[in-house]
């Protein structure tokens, strides 16, 4: 079929860690479209799923977009063990969901937990480009995953970094950096946070208190991304709004955020089967041939 | 023609389409209806009257000369016959397989009045699935011209209206959201009603009129439609995405898991094949017992799909009784077939919680006819005391749909107040240059009605571009006007180049 081919060729990599993994990919259109906030969704190849992603970061002279990825389930361990420069995805669509509003606040809190750290990275970097005051929170496990601190420094004019086992930084969690900034500047205007939901409803229960506007940016499971299949309905404010065409980012204190870990534990057990099989497949493909 | 035919002088019966038996085909995806012999296909020609008046064609939303093609099969020409449907439908196979014959065509056949009437829509089925066999393509000579054409989403309405302007010599360029083209008839329509290879043959057809496919592309994200009719020097836009947006009916439990509408089932199955799962990576999650809330052609999909994925029993829950079901009467027919289990005159009212967020059952009211509503169908109206719970633990939703919101999140579009694209009488939008039609303007509607919107759009698009339409014998207008415009023409400043 003669469709008009859009190569979207990986011309970067970088590996964070065992799990945690970069990919720059080049395509000129996106990365000129792409605005803070928004996701991807990528197929890496054509029996594959499609996965919606968090756009890291986009650099529009070299007309590319990030990712970064945490090897979890079945199709990103396949994506972390395949793709390379040179290789390239079958299908990437983007950029989905509404953009970020950088808003006019004067003192902002941006906090990444996690892998939530890459997506929240432009929004820190927008904001102190229009002049904000930003403070950076962010959050890891443990040392050996962290990644990014220099380049959300870079951005920040307050750094706060959390480790779970104080590894790295103050030990504990993100809201433990939070009510730090908090103390120091009671004139905090806003609050964006991105990372696992329980780490966002954590942010979202210590800002309510404070009455801090928060915001956050859901990531539920979906399947077409443009508003077709209702997939990532969420709760906001009593009401069914669509994450992937509403969102993804919503005001925080009313975010049904136990609806949404439901929902994203929908296909825990297929999701358990295809990561079985696929490690089957691996082990059986990488094993000696018997003679 | 020998004799002049006479309703008593025709075959009675309309002759039979083979179709696989209900218990064998309602487990697996491959079609469910066989199509026509030759044989079969001249004996059901010699049916038609050919009566002077043609209901028929006036009852087809794109006109076909009905008449003509079923006369071409009938003399055993079904290549002549092609090139009569394509001089006016591009899709012979899809259309004769997913329109609503019952209320187009054969529901004004004149045989119909005493009679079943002339099974148009297998006689064009079996033309279309016998040119995609042979490879046939009726490419006209086409002379190019200095337009390019942007179409936005690659369904019926956009496929049509390509395939127009790519004949009057335009350089067009489709965009799908998806990996894949097709829109509707690839993600929504189940390969055994509408097998995915008839698709590739259809589209297979638009790309050797020159037209081109850009997949992965969300038009109001990638690209703007300022950016199309501006940088991007698109001289116009046809916008055909489709209504989109899945409606929930405001109840209770609707965010449990097993929960989902007929659009994300039907794409997870069709599109992406959930249905291979695991050998595919996209999971499905449907259970042992669904239940399907609507009774139109997606609510019918949605539930043979079910059956086909192994569910043990499919309840149709639809709060109006059989008559007013909005299905195609074939669907309805192979639906019950089958062995859904219908549940008419019932109203759900709360999806109960199995304790662990997933469906246990569904709670629903039972209902009776009352007085008209504005649809003219008579409204249903609850009946005291009768709630029942029905056992299921998969809640499909297949009740309609909403304006997708991306394009006027994103452009100046002018919007009806349900959220649909606003046009005038020539399918044009409050943007310079812009067109749009189908499910989009008119809310859902059907395939042939998309295509049909597609074209008329494609005509205005060309009266706009101030193209001939070689369609209209070429007629000096009483006034030229100054250089040969004619007054009529939108666009004063375009002058065609080639």
């Amino acid at each position: 079929m003669s469709v008009a081919d859009v190569a979207y060729d990986i011309v970067g990599r970088e590996d964070f860690s065992d799990v945690t993994y970069l990919l720059e990919i080049r395509e000129p259109d996106l990365a000129r479209a792409a605005r803070p906030g928004q996701f991807v969704i990528v197929m890496s190849h054509p029996e594959g799923e499609r996965v919606p992603l968090t756009i890291a970061d986009f650099d529009r002279d070299r007309g590319t977009i990030t990712l970064v990825i945490q090897a979890m389930g079945k199709t990103t361990r396949e994506m972390q063990a395949g793709l390379r420069p040179g290789s390239s995805l079958y299908a990437l669509v983007g950029p989905l969901g509404r953009p970020s509003e950088i808003g006019t606040a004067k003192t902002v809190v941006c906090v990444g937990g996690g892998l939530g750290v890459a997506p929240i990275y432009p929004q820190a970097r927008a904001l102190k480009e229009r002049g904000a005051y930003v403070i950076g929170v962010i959050g890891f496990r443990n040392k050996t995953l962290v990644f990014w601190e220099d380049k959300f420094r870079a951005v920040c004019d307050e750094f706060i970094i959390c480790s779970d086992d104080g590894s790295v930084g103050i030990k504990g969690l993100v809201t433990d950096g939070i009510k730090q900034a908090t103390a120091a500047h009671p004139d905090i205007d806003e609050l964006i946070a991105i990372g696992p939901p329980i780490m966002m409803r954590g942010c979202a229960e210590v800002t309510r208190a404070l009455g801090i506007h928060t915001v956050v940016s859901l990531n539920p499971i979906m399947v077409d991304g443009t508003g077709m299949c209702g997939g990532c309905r969420v709760k906001v404010g009593g009401r069914t709004r669509f994450a992937c065409v509403d969102g993804p980012e919503f005001d925080a204190h009313q975010v049904d955020f136990d609806d949404l870990m439901f929902r994203l534990a929908r296909f825990k057990p297929e999701e358990k089967i295809a990561l079985e099989r696929w490690q089957q497949g691996c082990r059986i493909e990488s094993a000696p041939s018997v003679p | 023609m020998a004799k002049k035919r006479t309703i008593r002088s025709i075959p009675q019966g309309r002759t039979p389409m083979v179709e696989r038996p209900a218990a064998e085909r309602a487990r697996d995806f491959a079609e469910v209806t066989c199509g026509y012999t030759l044989d079969e296909a001249v004996r059901e020609s010699e049916r038609c009257l050919f009566c002077p008046d043609e209901p028929c064609v006036r009852g087809c939303p794109v006109g076909i000369d009905i008449p003509g093609f079923i006369r071409q099969i009938g003399e055993g020409d079904v290549r002549g016959a092609y090139d009569v449907l394509t001089g006016t439908t591009l899709l012979p196979a899809i259309c004769g397989r997913v329109c609503p014959q019952e209320t187009q065509c054969e529901g004004v056949c004149t045989v119909g009045q005493s009679l079943e009437p002339v099974a148009i829509g297998r006689l064009e089925r079996f033309v279309g699935d016998r040119a995609i066999a042979e490879g046939w393509s009726s490419r006209p000579d086409i002379e190019p011209c200095a337009f390019t054409v942007a179409i936005v989403g690659s369904g019926p309405a956009g496929m049509a209206c390509a395939a127009d302007l790519a004949k009057a010599g335009c350089a067009v360029t489709v965009f799908e959201a998806f990996q894949q083209p097709g829109g509707v008839l690839r993600y929504g329509i189940p390969d055994f009603r509408l097998p995915n290879e008839v698709v590739d043959a259809e589209i297979a057809k638009l790309t050797r009129l020159g037209i081109t496919f850009r997949c992965n592309t969300v038009i109001g994200r990638l690209f703007t439609l300022d950016q199309l009719v501006g940088e991007m020097g698109f001289d116009a836009v046809f916008i055909g995405v489709g209504a989109g947006a899945p409606t929930f009916a405001d109840i209770p439990g609707e965010s449990l898991n097993g929960v989902i509408s007929a659009n994300e089932l039907l794409t997870r199955c069709n599109l992406m094949r959930a249905r291979e799962f695991p050998e595919r990576d996209t999971p499905l999650g449907v259970g042992r017992r669904v239940a399907v809330i609507g009774a139109g052609n997606t609510a019918m999909d949605a539930m043979r799909v079910c059956l086909r994925l192994g569910a043990e029993e499919v309840l149709c829950v639809y709060r109006r009784s059989r008559d007013e079901a909005p299905a195609r009467a074939e669907e309805l027919h192979h639906a019950e077939q089958e062995g859904i289990t219908f549940h008419w005159l019932t109203d759900p009212v709360e999806i109960l919680d199995d304790g662990k967020r997933g469906v246990r059952g569904l709670r629903c009211q039972r209902m009776e006819l009352g007085e008209p509503d504005a649809s003219g169908r008579r409204r249903p109206v609850p009946v005291p005391g009768s709630e029942i719970e029905l056992e299921c633990d998969t809640v499909v939703f297949a009740i309609g749909t909403n304006a997708n919101p991306i394009l006027g999140q994103t452009a100046k579009l002018r919007l009806d107040k349900r959220g649909y694209i606003e046009v005038d009488e020539e399918l044009a939008t409050s943007m310079q240059g812009v067109f749009a039609g189908g499910d989009i303007v008119t809310g859902a509607a059907t395939v042939i009605e998309a295509m049909g919107a597609g074209r008329r759009a494609a005509a205005a698009m060309k009266r706009y571009l101030g193209l001939a339409d070689p369609d209209v014998p070429y007629a000096p207008a009483g006034d030229a006007g100054l250089f040969g415009f004619a007054a009529d023409q939108r666009d004063h400043a375009r002058v065609r180049v080639a």
